[in-house]
């Protein structure tokens, strides 16, 4: 059967749309930190890296790496709670051990720190990927890119393998990611705890004065991005089967670059990037060729932080004194 | 050769250096190996220094009355998880530096070969590959047009190389891929020297045989996933897909993305993924039945005589059977150690000197000899499929 070009044209909007929902997730958690502490979060990327190693741990260990079926559910379950709690946590504690004590230091500090933690966090995966289980091939190639158990199979939910394909595991994408953007919108616009976000965010002293506990709000904003790169790494892991040490490098800089397209700070703003870098992706190695995209993508952020410095949807620069 | 100070007595000189330091033993001779010992190469690599530690252990260590030492350099580094151009660098100075190394077996990747060639070319020490086949390095006209005389500064080849090149590795991959059916083929590449060389070979070879080239993409190897490239691929029909590209470069994603995504036609791969990490990284399921693999050799146990002898030893002395590029570790140190052995004075020019004249080599590969470029005459190469998780041998290409 033919693959029409109109098909072939929905087909990457699916892809771009699939891919760039798993981006806009991570995109999420450096915008939240950089809104709240103005720190661009380069172990970000790392964090994700480590939530998936930490859920093929667990599915080596808990032997469901053939689950189907209705364990498959359960095991999907258990390891995004499982990699989101992880994650939110390890995130906390790089903030008490490494951020907070240079809360009041210069910018800086706080950047070289965050790469400082990227580099413990990249040669803790690699040091993980050498654990001898079977799911990490024995350990003997630490290195090596690991396959990630295929627990939701890439069935067309669209009927035939002929035309269009949205799978299972595009569906998973979608009901995963939407409603925990939905969730956090809800929390950052409706609850106590967003309002203080947004009141930290705005100006700390103020809050503070105001009786907000800073470090506490400061922290939370970090589990929460944390979480959500830990949400991130499972559905990445499932949806392209493959995790390795230095899957956040690339994750990460997808990510931080849908951040500042949309505008860093924004949430709306990570969303947009994300899927804006998913389409273009998508839509450049189709028209274009695969060798481009790359520079493709670059360019467009270029060509947007020249003509909108503050990103799509970012608020005008507001001076610190 | 006035340029190259020629190093005649090495541990004279070392002597005088280090008198107050433990006397440094006479009549000791380094060899080095350089390859990528982090990363995913690392089983292939680690079954290659293998090979090259019972090529010096068979001689009991010694040859001619020298002492052999043996280093084990890693020119990846854990960043890249890969070769690194700058660890090779490193690697290639420390042993043009060092006054005991004679010898210089690697590189793994044909791109750290570029490196490390000029700098001990400038050294006058010979380099053996057991695993570089990307032609350029030693054949004009097939790379760019100044290749290979820029790896060559001083004017004199001190390169050499044990295994078949990409462009007689290519040419047999695209014969078979007709052979097998192929009417329409897609060809990617990782956009490396090695990956993207032998994919220019399979599209050239192919145009002269009649299969079409549908398309030539150069794809992301850090990529998340090819969804998109594959979507591309679908649409346009190709019934047979080429992947030029190594194990590191992805190539067990591309073969994931291909099933999921719907695309039935088979998949052929160089030699870049003839290890089992990329059965591991792609998944047996999505590999069994459909894919090709083409080498520039024969697999261990296809080899006869003395690469028979060479298999059972390794199996006796390590346990397991060695992977593919272990043979070829071996013969390169091999040929060396031969060459040390045939050498008058055992400094690098003699013993440069006797690596070229080797001739009818009796090695593990059959009987074969080093040509005027440093390639060997050795032409024999091999077809595997994927089945049930295994390269199984299909048959003997390119005789």
């Amino acid at each position: 059967m033919e693959f029409t070009s109109a098909e072939v044209f929905a087909q990457q909007v699916l892809n771009g749309l699939s891919n760039g929902m798993i981006i806009a997730l991570i995109a999420l958690g450096y915008t939240m930190v950089y809104g709240i502490i103005e720190l661009i979060n380069w172990a970000h990327g790392d964090l994700f890296m480590l939530g998936g190693f930490l859920a093929l741990t667990i599915l080596g260990a808990l032997g469901l790496e053939e689950a189907s079926g209705p364990m498959a559910v359960v095991a999907v379950l258990v390891i995004l709670a499982a990699s989101a709690g992880f994650c939110g946590t390890l995130n906390v504690l790089a903030d008490r051990i490494a951020y907070r004590p240079l809360r009041r230091a210069p910018k800086v500090s706080l950047l070289v720190t965050a790469i400082g933690v990227s580099f413990i966090f990249v040669n803790l995966g690699l040091f993980w990927g050498g654990v001898p289980m079977e799911v990490f091939s024995g350990g003997i190639a630490a290195a090596a890119p690991k396959d990630f158990p295929a627990l939701v199979p890439s069935r067309n939910l669209l009927g035939t393998d002929d035309g269009v394909g949205f799978t299972l595991r595009d569906l998973l994408v979608v009901v995963v990611t939407l409603p925990l953007m939905l969730g956090l919108w809800w929390l950052v616009a409706r609850t106590r705890l967003g309002k203080a976000m947004r009141a930290t965010a705005q100006n700390p002293t103020a809050a503070r004065l105001m009786g907000i506990d800073v470090d506490r709000v400061i922290g939370s904003t970090f589990f929460l991005g944390g979480a959500l790169a830990g949400f991130a790494s499972v559905v990445y892991a499932l949806y392209n089967n493959t995790i390795g040490f230095q899957m956040g490098y690339r994750a990460g800089m997808d990510a931080f670059t849908a951040a500042v397209l949309g505008g860093i700070g924004s949430l709306p703003g990570a969303v947009l990037g994300g899927l804006l870098i998913g389409l273009i992706r998508a839509m450049s190695d189709q028209y274009l060729e695969a060798r481009w995209t790359n520079a493709l993508v670059f360019a467009i952020l270029i060509l947007i932080l020249v003509f909108r410095p503050s990103g799509l949807l970012g608020m005008k620069q507001r001076e610190k004194v | 050769m006035r340029s190259a100070p020629s190093i005649r007595r090495p541990t004279c000189v070392l002597s005088m250096l280090l008198v107050t330091s433990p006397v440094v033993a006479q009549n000791q001779l380094k060899i080095v190996s350089s390859l990528p010992r982090t990363g995913s190469a690392n089983a292939q690599t680690t079954t290659m220094v293998n090979g090259i530690r019972m090529a010096i252990d068979e001689v009991g260590g010694k040859v001619d009355g020298f002492e052999i030492l043996y280093e084990d350099m890693d020119d990846a580094s854990p960043q890249r998880g890969n070769w690194d151009p700058a660890v090779e660098g490193q690697n290639a100075n420390k042993a043009a530096k060092d006054p005991l190394v004679v010898g210089y077996i690697g590189t793994f990747n044909s791109g750290a070969a570029k490196i490390a060639m000029p700098i001990l070319n400038r050294a006058g020490c010979v380099m053996i590959s057991p695993a570089n086949t990307y032609p350029g390095l030693t054949k004009p006209g097939f790379g760019e047009k100044n290749e290979p005389k820029v790896y060559r500064p001083s004017g004199k080849v001190n390169y050499f190389r044990v295994v078949p090149t990409d462009d007689l590795q290519g040419v047999v991959a695209a014969d078979w891929a007709k052979e097998l059916g192929a009417t329409k083929a897609f060809v990617l590449h990782d956009r490396e020297l090695y990956g993207k060389g032998i994919a220019d070979v399979f599209e050239k070879r192919a145009k002269e045989i009649g299969l079409a080239i549908v398309e030539v993409e150069g794809i992301d190897p850090k990529a998340a996933n090819y969804r998109s490239l594959v979507t591309k691929i679908k649409a346009t029909g190709a019934d047979f897909v080429y992947f030029g590209g190594t194990t590191q470069n992805n190539a067990g994603q591309i073969a994931k993305d291909l099933r999921s995504g719907g695309v039935v036609a088979p998949l052929m791969v160089p030699d870049g993924c003839f290890e089992d990490a990329f059965i591991e990284a792609a998944g047996a399921a999505n590999l069994n039945g459909k894919t090709y693999v083409t080498f520039g050799g024969l697999p261990a146990d296809q080899l006869t005589g003395k690469g028979q002898v060479f298999r059972e030893n390794y199996r006796a002395k390590y346990g397991t059977d060695p992977e593919a590029y272990a043979v070829y570790g071996y013969e390169a140190a091999r040929v060396l150690l031969d060459a040390i052995d045939r050498a008058e004075a055992k400094d690098r020019a003699s013993i440069l000197a006797a690596v070229a004249a080797t001739r009818d080599f009796q090695g593990a590969l059959g009987t074969w000899s080093f040509d005027e470029n440093g390639d060997t005459t050795n032409r024999t190469m091999s077809g595997q499929a994927v089945i049930d998780g295994k390269f199984v041998f299909q048959k003997v290409l390119g005789r």
